[in-house]
């Protein structure tokens, strides 16, 4: 065992460290209040080489573990949730499944303008219908010569209008669940891919998530992501690593929480005293910090595990219930740790609240991932 | 990163598994019932080296790495926590020799124990000083070449079969300045004066003795003082840093215990035509647990691999570690007692034996309450 970071991972680390703190935290009151896409943000993490962490060098990549993009994605999600939420699906769910699954063809077609951050990506697998239960997902994909027409709706797919290239699962044989599922590259300017309005939401303000619709929507054969049948084990598996992701958002509000949570603590008086010299917030203190470096740790593990080549869809599974719920709870504590100002849009101490819950929602809400759990230790 | 176990660790967590599955489980339930010292689990853990664990090989050990040492009180701690005490005390009543003995001090006292042919014990507590360590009262006088001890000491893990003791006592004679002039010293059993009062009564752990001590004119050579005159206090916080991932992980050897236990039995127990597990209320609580077991699972071993790297900063992952891994002990073994409904409270399964020994981890070496405060001191140092 030894759980230090690679003279590499640490470089990365130091790297996205100044990058979000010279660059995101300056910006991330004003995203939260206005709700626009931070493009700004975005084309400075590309400047960087940051939107290509998983893409080989080969593809213009930087060729990096997924230990080094949970990295990155907690450092930018220290300060906006929703910045790291956008360079998240891009950089995992949005672009390793081209990673993992594409021909060489696609590959040199697609990955390029992914790293270096020309395209974004996007991943359409919710339905109206289909949320938990995706496999019976009704978007359909019928042949058409040499190709393929996709018809149907997604909903709640982030960087929706923003992306360049949306990986949209889709059934090539209706009626058969998961059997059926097909994955596919669609250019965000294929015409027959049309998106709904921006979404108003809770939190996460900035990141674009609207409806996609496909109709009658045509893509060549080349542009399948894998076999004929082959999109739910494509999409199941984008998710495994996918959640090693929110998992490190989630680290990063806690950790960004707990932070801001002790500055105040020491600097704000009341009865003649700072009040961290007030029992019940050392306490609070306390159990923030155990839960945030609990999480951190868990994060790390699968992502290592993942880098290793082990299984580890138990523990991406495992560390994104516990960072989740963890930033749920550790956000809400900062909150009340600054009392009333807590509760004021000035300070991101109610923002970082509005943010946490989505982390316990998305790619697999927390009660699906004890489903995934429990799946796992009936099998084990 | 590499969050694997060497071969060598590997190798002994099998070793000390099998070991434990064949002699220790069919005894658990009896240690428990009689709480009586288990001196054929002593002896056992002596011959196979287990006791050995906690040492270097220059003192005759076998490691002397604290993952290595985590690793063989978890595997215990699954099938009994009285059990796991005894290596568990034997790294805690050594480790002042090892981080503050001279050699001869180390050469002397070190090797019987990583023999098991003596056993140690740590006396720190007192009935007035508990969690206030510092304010405790056992005062030594020194006379020309040694130290005479008058006082008691309260609440000690094997006190009364130990033979090495390492007591904190004052060096001060007005008793004025809590935590400072409190010195540490090797007391052997057979010294004239050294008295063992009663054993407590327990909820749990109850083969584990917990003594009462007695120091009456006890005269201790200067030799056997360890440290400088009034770094004793230091020295017990040090020692704990140490020993704290050693609640830590028995408190995650036990929840993994009762956790394997409750999957088994939801697995069988079949209620409305199926298996319980098939609910998803049950399911749901194995999959919370095992999550909760995953997180104390990598705080332990990162505060063992922060130990064996020597990291600069250890106490605030040492008591983040021993906090949760107790809590999750905790709230597992009552969640296991839980599936198993109400055979879960009966004496015939080993479910409410387990949440009863949990229990002890949020208390000893530190109440959880005590490890907040070092955390919270910690933390808030660091972002100074
Ligand atoms: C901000 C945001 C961004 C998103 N981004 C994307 C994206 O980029 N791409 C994409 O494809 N999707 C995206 N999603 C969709 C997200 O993954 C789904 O919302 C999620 O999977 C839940 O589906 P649902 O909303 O339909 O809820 P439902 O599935 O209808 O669930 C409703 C409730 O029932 C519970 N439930 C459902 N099934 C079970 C079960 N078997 N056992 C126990 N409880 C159950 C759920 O936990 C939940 O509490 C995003 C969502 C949000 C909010
Ligand atoms: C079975 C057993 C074995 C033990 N083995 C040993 C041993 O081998 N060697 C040894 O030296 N000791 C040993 N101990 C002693 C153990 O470490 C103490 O019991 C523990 O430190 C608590 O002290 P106390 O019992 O006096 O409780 P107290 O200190 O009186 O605490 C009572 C309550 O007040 C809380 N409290 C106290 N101070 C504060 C504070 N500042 N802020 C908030 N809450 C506070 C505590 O958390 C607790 O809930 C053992 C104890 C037991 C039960």
């Amino acid at each position: 065992m030894d759980l230090s970071l690679s003279p590499e991972q640490q470089e990365i680390r130091k790297l996205v460290r100044d990058f979000a703190g010279r660059e995101v935290k300056p910006r991330a009151d004003a995203i939260d209040h206005s709700g626009e896409f931070p493009r700004d943000l975005v084309k400075k993490a590309a400047e960087l080489g940051l939107l290509g962490i998983l893409v080989p060098d080969a593809y213009q990549g930087a060729g990096l573990d997924h230990l080094s993009f949970a990295i990155f994605v907690e450092e930018v999600a220290h300060y906006s949730a929703s910045t790291a939420g956008i360079l998240d699906v891009h950089g995992s769910v949005g672009t390793e499944p081209i990673v993992l699954f594409g021909t060489e063809d696609q590959k040199r077609r697609w990955l390029p303008d992914l790293a270096r951050g020309e395209k974004l990506a996007a991943f359409a697998l919710t339905e109206p219908e289909a949320g938990s239960d995706a496999a019976h997902l009704k978007t359909t994909a019928s042949r058409n010569g040499h190709g393929y027409l996709l018809n149907g709706s997604k909903i709640f797919i982030t960087n929706a209008g923003e992306a360049g290239l949306y990986i949209v699962m889709a059934s090539t044989r209706p009626g058969s669940g998961a059997e059926g599922i097909t994955a596919f590259l669609v250019g965000g300017d294929n015409p027959g891919l049309k998106v709904g309005p921006k979404f108003k939401k809770m939190g996460l303000n900035g990141s674009a998530i609207a409806e996609v619709h496909l109709d009658n929507c045509a893509v060549d054969e080349a542009d399948r992501l894998g076999d004929e049948g082959q999109g739910f084990r494509i999409a199941m598996r984008a998710l495994d690593s996918g959640r090693i992701g929110i998992s490190a958002q989630a680290v990063g509000l806690a950790q960004g929480a707990l932070d801001d949570a002790v500055a105040y603590a020491k600097e704000r008086k009341q009865f003649g005293k700072p009040i961290a010299e007030l029992q019940t917030i050392q306490n609070k203190i306390a159990d923030m910090a155990v839960k945030t470096r609990a999480a951190r740790w868990m994060t790390w593990k699968a992502a290592a595990l993942c880098d290793a080549g082990r299984p580890f869809t138990k523990e991406a599974s495992m560390a994104k219930l516990f960072s989740t719920d963890a930033a749920m709870e550790i956000t809400l504590d900062a909150l009340q740790v600054f009392g009333g100002y807590g509760y004021l849009e000035e300070y991101p101490m109610a923002r970082r609240v509005r943010d946490a819950k989505a982390c316990q929602i998305y790619e697999g809400t927390n009660q699906v991932q004890r489903v995934v759990i429990a799946r796992e230790l009936v099998r084990s | 990163m590499d969050f694997g176990l060497t071969e060598e660790q590997q190798q002994i967590r099998e070793m000390v598994h099998d070991l434990c599955l064949e002699r220790v489980d069919p005894r658990a339930a009896e240690i428990d019932e009689s709480g009586e010292f288990p001196w054929d689990i002593k002896e056992l853990f002596a011959k196979h080296d287990i006791l050995a664990i906690p040492f270097t090989p220059d003192y005759g050990g076998v490691s002397g790495r604290a993952l290595t040492l985590l690793v063989a009180i978890e595997e215990i701690s699954k099938f009994c926590v009285t059990s796991s005490l005894i290596l568990s005390v034997q790294s805690l009543g050594s480790l002042p020799i090892w981080l503050a003995g001279t050699d001869d001090q180390k050469r002397k006292y070190l090797p019987p124990l990583a023999r098991g042919e003596q056993l140690a014990a740590f006396a720190l507590t007192e009935s007035g000083s508990g969690s206030d360590a510092g304010g405790m009262r056992t005062r030594v006088i020194k006379r020309g070449d040694t130290y005479v001890m008058n006082g008691s000491k309260t609440f000690i893990t094997g006190g009364s079969v130990a033979d090495t003791i390492v007591v904190f006592a004052r060096t001060d004679q007005d008793g004025d300045t809590p935590a400072r002039d409190i010195s540490a010293f090797i007391v052997e059993k057979a010294m004239p004066g050294f008295k063992v009062g009663k054993l407590e009564k327990k909820m749990g752990i109850r083969g584990s003795p917990t003594a009462q001590l007695f120091f009456e004119d006890v005269k201790i050579p200067s030799a056997n003082r360890l440290g400088k005159e009034g770094e004793g206090f230091k020295l017990a916080m040090q020692v704990l840093d140490h020993s704290r991932p050693g609640i830590a992980a028995q408190a995650l050897g036990i929840a993994e215990g009762a956790f394997e236990l409750a999957r088994r039995y939801a697995g069988e127990r079949r209620q409305f035509g199926k298996p319980i597990m098939e609910f998803q209320g049950i399911q749901f609580m194995l999959a919370d647990m095992a999550t909760q077991i995953e997180a104390a699972r990598v705080l332990t071993y990162a505060a063992g691999d922060a130990l064996d790297r020597d990291q600069p900063a250890v106490t605030a992952g040492s008591s983040m570690a021993k906090l949760f891994a107790s809590d999750t002990a905790m709230r597992v073994t009552t969640d296991a007692v839980q599936i198993l409904g109400g055979y879960g409270y009966l004496r015939d399964f080993p479910a409410e034996r387990m949440m009863r020994d949990a229990k002890i981890t949020q208390i000893y070496e530190g109440t959880n309450e005590i490890q907040r405060l070092v955390i919270a001191r910690e933390v808030l140092k660091e972002k100074a």
